[in-house]
């Protein structure tokens, strides 16, 4: 099956008058159509660089980025990407906030907002379509930001720490919900974060990238036997056996960055 | 963090009724104080030159502005209406501001969209905000004519401290909603109208309370050299024929139009604000 994003060779560098820097070098990965990569490392290797590259907002120094083929040269209403806070625009209303996608794109609006309506009320923001970010806690906001990037209809979607601005219990639930929405829609999911846990419990592969430059480390496959031969939701996962092998394996070999 | 509207319990407690009434009264004491401040001013400029404390020829009476007020209701041969004039003061300000609110927008906005212009401007702007623009009120006189020289130093005086503020508010828009913008594929255009204009109102308020403010100077200024009409034409009159009555009764206008003034902008922005 040919990869739904692809890496080559990608590396990227930032000019200033002090110097150059290199964020990331000779990056080649690729992510098959549904399937759900974490990439962990730590701060200030690259991670969130990565996927600005790969929804084309930012361009390689080096390489090529390609999704469903075709290098990329722009954003695309193919690839949408959540950032790792909602960034909600205070002045728009719930329901504004998640069109704001399909505004910018140009697309049939009175069809984005039917979309925008199911996915927040399947969401459970039914009754808040009307009503303002700051009238929302931070979970409901977060899932209003994930409605935002559903509702312009990617078949990729970047997650960029989306629950780190998230108190730890919310943030585990959220976590489940996503990755329900987002394995039943049969998006192709890319997630970039530090936490361990987080990484391990949704994604069937985990790629480590090596202190900046960031370069790929490792790259694991997670595996879950659960009972009835499907994979468990996330916070299951975390207390199955499999997941504390993996979580130590990961934390070592993160662990050797620190001293190093 | 709940973000839900807490209902209170069904009978207040005899403790938050006392608080109640002990804010009230802290409000009621307030409000005295402020009356009580202004009646003390009228009956000190009232009494002090009847006393022959200070000479009525220069500071007239309190008692005297109503009187005048209507006695200039009336158009003369000479002299148009004291309602004439107000509203002279009035259009060229509302005139003034909002000129220099559209303009200074305009201008932020290509700053915004050309920040190498910005670079190349940023001393002249900052220069040119902190002149003193009343120096050209005889040059403006001379190269616009009489009625366009007012209208010409009320958005002098307002123009760049609106160009600097909204261009301000603009650079402190969040630039991660400007990322977010940009991975839907937001063009240039569509950043501005859709994230920097909108996020920021609040500064086009802020800038809108500066310029009301600076602009009735620059009118009244304007009018002081130029003009036939207007309150500052009338203050310098009074003064010039000695009718210390006229000039307070301008004075009193001037600052019921600045309070108005105000009121409206407080108006707009508690309108606009409840939408955030």
């Amino acid at each position: 099956m040919s990869p739904k994003v692809e890496l080559r060779n990608v590396g990227l560098r930032y000019f200033g008058l002090e110097g150059e820097t290199e964020a990331l070098k000779g990056i080649s990965l690729s992510v098959a159509p549904g399937e759900f990569v974490s990439i962990i490392g730590q701060s200030g290797c690259g991670k969130s660089t990565l996927l600005s590259l790969i929804s084309g907002i930012l361009k390689p120094t080096e390489g090529e980025v390609l999704v469903d083929g075709a290098p990329v040269v722009g954003p695309s209403p193919k690839v949408g990407y959540m950032l790792q806070q909602d960034y909600l625009f205070e002045w728009r209303t719930i329901l504004e906030n998640a069109v704001l996608g399909a505004e910018i794109q140009g697309a049939d609006m009175a069809a984005a907002r039917e979309r925008a309506r199911q996915l927040l009320t399947r969401y459970g923001l039914g009754q808040f379509l009307n009503h303002l970010p700051r009238q929302l806690s931070g979970g409901m906001r977060q899932r209003v930001a994930l409605a935002r990037t559903l509702c312009t209809e990617p078949d990729v979607v970047l997650l960029d720490e989306p629950f780190s601005a998230l108190d730890s219990q919310t943030r585990i639930a959220l976590a489940d919900e996503v990755n329900e929405i987002l394995r039943r829609e049969g998006k192709t999911a890319i997630l970039v974060t530090h936490d361990i846990g987080e990484a391990v419990s949704m994604a069937e592969r985990v790629i480590v990238l090596s202190r900046r430059p960031g370069r790929v480390k490792s790259d694991h496959a997670i595996k879950f036997t659960a009972a009835n031969g499907s994979r468990p939701p996330p916070f299951k996962a975390r207390s199955t056996p499999e997941f504390n092998g993996y979580f130590n394996a990961l934390w070592q070999e993160l662990e050797v960055h620190v001293e190093g | 963090m709940s973000k839900v509207d807490v209902a209170g319990p069904a009978a207040p407690s005899p403790q938050y009724l006392q608080w109640l009434q002990r804010e009230r009264r802290g409000r009621m004491t307030v409000r005295g104080a402020q009356l009580a401040l202004l009646a003390v001013f009228l009956v000190l400029w009232e009494v002090a030159p009847r006393l022959d404390l200070i000479n009525p020829l220069f500071t007239s009476y309190p008692s005297t502005i109503w009187p005048t007020f209507l006695e200039m209701l009336e158009p003369t041969p000479q002299q148009a209406s004291i309602l004439t004039h107000t509203w002279f003061t009035v259009v060229a300000t509302v005139a003034g501001f909002s000129a220099a609110m559209l303009l200074g927008t305009a201008i932020a906005a290509a700053l915004w969209w050309w920040e190498g212009l910005y670079k190349v401007l940023d001393p002249y702007l900052v220069v040119a905000n902190a002149m003193p623009k009343t120096a050209f009120v005889p040059l403006f006189y001379i190269w616009l004519g009489a009625t366009f020289s007012i209208f010409g130093m009320s958005l002098a005086i307002s123009l760049f401290i609106t160009i600097l503020m909204i261009y301000s508010g603009f650079q402190g828009i969040d630039p991660n909603k400007t990322k977010l913008a940009q991975t839907f594929g937001a063009s240039k255009g569509q950043i501005l109208m859709k994230v920097v204009l909108p996020g920021s109102v609040p500064t086009l308020i802020a800038a809108l309370k500066v310029n009301a403010g600076l602009s009735l100077v620059g009118v009244v200024v304007g009018e002081f050299q130029s003009a036939s009409l207007g309150l500052g034409y009338l203050i310098q009159y009074g003064s010039q024929i000695f009718k210390m009555n006229i000039v307070m009764t301008a004075i009193t206008l001037l600052a019921i139009v600045s309070s108005l003034m105000y009121l409206a902008i407080s108006w707009l922005e508690s309108a606009v604000m409840r939408r955030r």
